[in-house]
């Protein structure tokens, strides 16, 4: 893919300010600059607490050229409810409104809100921007945290014990509009996905993975290396979900070997550096059983 | 017009007159009929609201966290565990400055289950920035409600209005329901300050350094001294157009009186009733009703209670180590008169979980506090079994 394609598709215009506060290489920060682009200037944002509270910057600074609505950490999606509901009762239907929410806001505290939301089939597009733990007080397991993983709550004696929360599935399951992966290793895709979903009416649901320098223990500059690993090696298969039951995975751009790209993703992270040779063999296992499921369920949907 | 309704309905019929545009709210005995009625209120089209079935107390103030923060006015209603479950995002309305409102129908807090009335839920988020208004009839009810709203708008604070399970929730009183037309005369459509504006981008509640965290807090308590103010001028509005007023509070037969009884809710009802006996027999005794619990009305109990030399509150509420909320909160509010001026407290809890509280217990009480030297206590439990 040459440089020219991708600049003709992705908007230029920048919605997220420099001076915000993310660390050097935070997946999470470029997800968001990226998803503004694709959602413009008509965007309400509704944060519950996650990295991007403090990233935002504090009062009375904002890194973000759209209003702005920090709330608790569970309510991310039911504040979003609100939010629409009064847009709509002013007649500003044509405004968006999205929510903004890390992996502990959507797979733990915040699954009741959403789930509800999403059951209601709420007008709002719900973003979960995820590195895999509670990056923002200190690197603490959630849902979303891979088996095997070290956090600062499953040290490497007792590590990550359960496999990731598949949240997709979840939401598919609510058989909302549409529900899709995406990864900040692929802009132009990301973008798409976002455009597309803005197409779209009721709950629409994009969950990003995020890589996080501090927390996963990798080099800054190897942010997007590692997003795109994680594709390739399928332990986070670009995917969509239209009407809760059409899957469809999104083509790798470019054919790779996904055991090779497995052991070089396992291999750049410090929170895996703990495992034997056996336990990185179940992880292989774990990811080629969950990626047949997918394309099972794509096979089906064709 | 005049018709017969319930104490929920009275609020229903409030909220559909002040025209809350966006309503969230989840079901919870008693107070449910409020919104089973703003449902129907909604799905006529009488109401030109968005009702927002939310799967849970803590999402319905979180809705209306949201809607009231874009600009829309919201109302919302719970009580016992589904306010306790609200807690966090009670904080986030009332340091937030919304403007919402909500009814909360007092229901003791379990375990064990208990669905009636004690003042324990609303009176345990005391600290949260709401403005607290307790009602005794269901026109206050009705009143009280249509008036919130005037009152959080002018003031950026949230309000709860306040009435007993079953006593009110669920008894038919005839109720004066004013014109529409009268209302929207007293409440024009919201005009938010603030809100979410994609015209006019800002961020809200961002984190705040202690720099700064203080000064919102100052801020938020200058709102609340404000609103002592605000709320005589709303019901002095009120009053010019249907000719009914409360008071923060009212004083009852307390002229010349040496003992008062401090009230509030349906057990201020019995308690009139109690005092008219008592006055018929030549004791000078009265009666203070606390409608306004936040702020706390601390002048005007101050100029009620002048020259009483003995208080009882009766408090349908507790805190556990301490005793009635009512009597610890009038004891510190009257703790700094000079010594001469200040009635001896005494605090009586009773009628929790719903236990009635007759005029023979309340008699029963003012042979108490009569009683030569009897010191002043704040924990003087009512009828407990032994």
């Amino acid at each position: 893919m040459s440089q020219i394609v991708i600049k003709d598709r992705i908007p230029e215009r920048e919605l997220m300010t420099s001076g915000h506060l993310a660390c050097p290489g935070c997946g999470g920060a470029l997800a968001m600059r990226l998803v503004l682009k694709a959602m413009g200037p008509q965007t309400v944002v509704v944060l519950p607490a996650c990295c991007w509270s403090i990233i935002a910057g504090p009062f009375p600074q904002s890194s973000l050229r759209v209003p702005l609505y920090h709330t608790a950490f569970e309510t991310g999606a039911a504040v979003a409810s609100g939010v629409r509901a009064a847009l709509d009762m002013r007649g500003e239907t044509e405004t968006k409104v999205m929510v903004w929410a890390g992996d502990g806001g959507t797979f733990d505290i915040g699954l009741q809100a959403l789930s509800g939301a999403a059951e209601r089939g709420e007008d709002f597009l719900y973003f979960c921007y995820d590195n895999e733990a509670y990056m923002n007080t200190g690197v603490q397991r959630s849902s979303a945290t891979p088996w095997g993983a070290w956090t600062t709550t499953t040290p490497v004696e007792q590590p990550q014990s359960t496999a990731k929360k598949d949240m997709l599935a979840i939401m598919a399951a609510h058989r909302i509009a549409y529900a899709a992966t995406a990864s900040v290793g692929y802009p132009v895709d990301l973008i798409e996905k976002v455009q597309k979903a803005m197409a779209m009416r009721g709950t629409r649901f994009i969950h990003i993975l995020a890589p996080c320098p501090p927390g996963w223990k990798f080099a800054d500059e190897q942010s997007i290396e590692l997003a795109r690993l994680a594709v390739e090696s399928r332990v986070f298969p670009l995917v969509e979900v239209e009407d809760g039951d059409r899957w469809t995975l999104t083509p790798a751009e470019a054919a790779t070997d996904a055991d090779a790209a497995l052991a070089k993703y396992i291999g750049a992270q410090g929170r895996f550096r703990h495992l034997k040779p056996e336990q990185v063999e179940q992880i292989r296992r774990n990811v080629d059983e969950r990626w047949q499921r997918m394309e099972k369920q794509a096979s089906l949907s064709d | 017009m005049r018709k017969v309704i319930v104490g929920n309905h009275a609020v229903s019929w409030g909220v559909k007159l002040a025209r809350a545009e966006v309503i969230a709210a989840y079901p919870i005995t008693p107070q449910t009929q409020i919104v089973e009625e703003l449902s129907e209120m909604c799905a006529s089209g009488e109401l030109k609201a968005r009702f927002i079935k939310v799967e849970s107390e803590h999402s319905a103030m979180a809705a209306c966290v949201g809607a009231s923060a874009t600009g829309a006015r919201a109302f919302t209603a719970s009580s016992s565990q589904g306010l306790a479950l609200m807690h966090e995002m009670l904080h986030w309305a009332g340091s937030g400055r919304l403007p919402i409102v909500m009814a909360d129908v007092n229901r003791a807090l379990g375990p064990g289950w208990n669905i009636w009335t004690d003042q324990t839920d609303s009176l345990a988020q005391r600290d949260t920035g709401w403005i607290q208004l307790y009602c005794e009839t269901n026109q206050e009810v009705l009143d009280t409600t249509i008036m919130a709203f005037r009152l959080a708008e002018q003031v950026d604070l949230p309000v709860m209005v306040v009435l007993d399970a079953f006593f009110l929730s669920h008894t038919a009183e005839p109720v004066d329901i004013p014109d529409q037309e009268l209302v929207d005369r007293f409440l024009p459509p919201r005009r938010a300050r603030y809100k979410l504006d994609v015209d006019d981008p800002h961020s809200y509640g961002a984190l705040v350094r202690p720099d700064d965290y203080m000064e919102m807090r100052w801020h938020l308590q200058d709102a609340m001294h404000d609103a002592v103010a605000r709320f005589d001028g709303v019901e002095t509005e009120w009053a010019t157009l249907v000719g009914r007023s409360y008071g923060a509070v009212e004083s009852y037969r307390t002229e010349d009186a040496d003992i008062a009884l401090v009230t509030s809710g349906t057990i201020t009802s019995t308690a009139r009733h109690v005092i008219d006996q008592h006055r018929e027999n030549g004791e000078k005794i009265g009666l203070v009703k606390i409608k306004m619990f936040r702020p706390f009305p601390t002048d005007a109990l101050r100029l009620a209670l002048a020259g009483i030399d003995r208080v009882a509150v009766l408090d349908r509420n507790f805190s556990p180590g301490q005793g009635g909320i009512f009597a610890a909160e009038l004891r510190s509010a009257l703790y700094d008169l000079p010594a001469e001026d200040r009635p001896a407290i005494y605090g009586y809890v009773l009628g929790l979980g719903g236990r009635d509280v007759t005029p023979a217990v309340i008699d029963g009480i003012i042979d108490h506090v009569r009683m030569p030297g009897i010191p002043a206590r704040a924990d003087l439990w009512v009828g407990v079994k032994a």
